[in-house]
């Protein structure tokens, strides 16, 4: 039986465990694919405050060690199911674990467009990350479709790279930062179509060119190497869904001391319903569910 | 068996003619999946001698990205008698790839 079992190794979860082992309780983090969450997908961190510079994978790594050293055990398994109860279950496709609170730190992660053959462009031609994949597109003709920050950032970045940057907006205007946008206008080779959507991938071996279509029915075909995705993210909470309250859009909902609608159970990181969502956030958050399950713990 | 670094000179010599089958992870030092991949690359390395594994870096090698149309990375690419017969793109736990080797 563990004191606290937290779902996810990203920084939030790995937040939480730091908190709760130095508290002495006997921590479990359990995690289905690699420690660091989306954090290492990023190349350099640039706003965390006093550490201008460390690559994500850095980042990462040392806060997974942190947390392993401290004491947190860390184990590679995939959560399937939570189960509520005066000791709560965590059942993995592996074992079942037991412990007197749960920290839900399980993320989100990219939505697709959802078009027929998007797997089969998977690294050939479709990107969901322009920061990683951007530098295979050197001199090329590029595609970015979304409305967001991340659309915006993704096109800024893929400016100085691409030869020609087409930005695809389902609307007609960007729900995204003002400065980004302007950066944006001032660069010659970025193209903005508004009030339309992608509606094919054209290729045979890669990716050649795109299908979009206007809100009035008018197709066009694009031609592009590269098709950077940035429509949002979607949360992961198959695992709690039918347990946990949730917002309309899947997230969990939580006070400002990250207790979820179940006594005992915690969340911290980007499934939390929140506007920002920041690596400085998510530890900030880790903290917090830590510091509110040690109480929940002691006080029972 | 250790993974070997390829490059266009090796290429042919150790995945096209090679008798066993080869994974080839395509990677490169600013990617942080690659990073993290890696030790999951180097267990299954140490662990089995019915395939090797390589590595291609990217940046130094993208005449081999091209040819092989690797545009996100990691890319693991499973070549059996010089043909590609799998890939996997991203960070993918080990028991996948795994069963990606074994499927085939």
């Amino acid at each position: 039986m563990y004191d606290v079992i937290i779902v996810g190794a990203g920084p939030a979860g790995l937040t939480s465990a730091i908190y709760a082992v130095r508290a002495m309780k006997k921590v479990l983090v359990l995690e289905k694919l690699n420690y660091g969450g989306q954090i290492i997908n990023t190349l350099n961190i640039e706003n965390y405050p006093a550490s201008p510079n460390v690559s994500g994978f850095d980042f990462a790594t040392k806060l997974y060690n942190q947390a392993k050293d401290l004491g947190a055990i860390v184990k590679f398994e995939n959560v399937i199911q939570i189960k509520n109860g005066n000791i709560k279950s965590v059942i993995t496709s592996k074992n079942t674990y037991e412990a007197k609170s749960i920290i839900l730190a399980t993320g989100s992660q990219n939505r697709k467009l959802g078009l027929e053959n998007e797997d089969n462009f998977s690294s050939k031609g479709v990107s969901y990350c322009a920061t990683c994949d951007g530098a295979f597109y050197k001199g090329k003709d590029v595609a970015v479709v979304g409305g967001g920050n991340t659309a915006l950032e993704d096109a800024l970045y893929l400016a100085d790279i691409a030869k020609n940057v087409y930005l695809i907006h389902r609307r007609d205007e960007f729900r995204g930062d003002a400065a980004t946008f302007n950066n944006l206008k001032s660069k010659d080779n970025v193209k903005f179509i508004y009030n339309s959507n992608v509606t094919k991938l054209i290729g045979d071996d890669k990716l050649e060119a795109i299908e979009i279509t206007n809100n009035d029915g008018n197709k066009e075909n694009i031609l592009v190497s590269g098709l950077f995705v940035a429509v949002g993210r979607i949360p992961l909470n198959d695992s709690f869904n039918e347990l946990i309250k949730l917002d309309s859009a899947g997230y969990i909902k939580a006070c400002e001391d990250c207790h979820t609608n179940i006594p005992g159970i915690f969340v911290a990181g980007d499934i939390r319903s929140k506007d920002v969502r920041q690596l400085v956030t998510a530890v900030s958050d880790g903290a917090v569910a830590a510091t509110s399950a040690i109480k929940f713990i002691n006080e029972k | 068996m250790e993974i070997v670094n390829v490059n266009k000179e090796n290429f042919k010599e150790e995945v096209i003619n090679s008798q066993i089958p080869v994974l080839a992870d395509f990677n490169a030092d600013w990617c942080g999946p690659c990073r993290m991949l890696r030790p999951v690359l180097d267990e299954l390395a140490s662990e089995h001698n019915d395939f090797k594994i390589v590595s291609i870096n990217v940046d130094d090698e993208d005449e081999l990205a091209r040819e092989y149309f690797v545009s996100s990375i990691p890319c693991l690419v499973l070549f059996k008698n010089g043909e590609e017969v799998n890939r996997s793109v991203g960070l993918k736990p080990k028991d996948e790839i795994e069963s990606m080797l074994g499927g085939n």
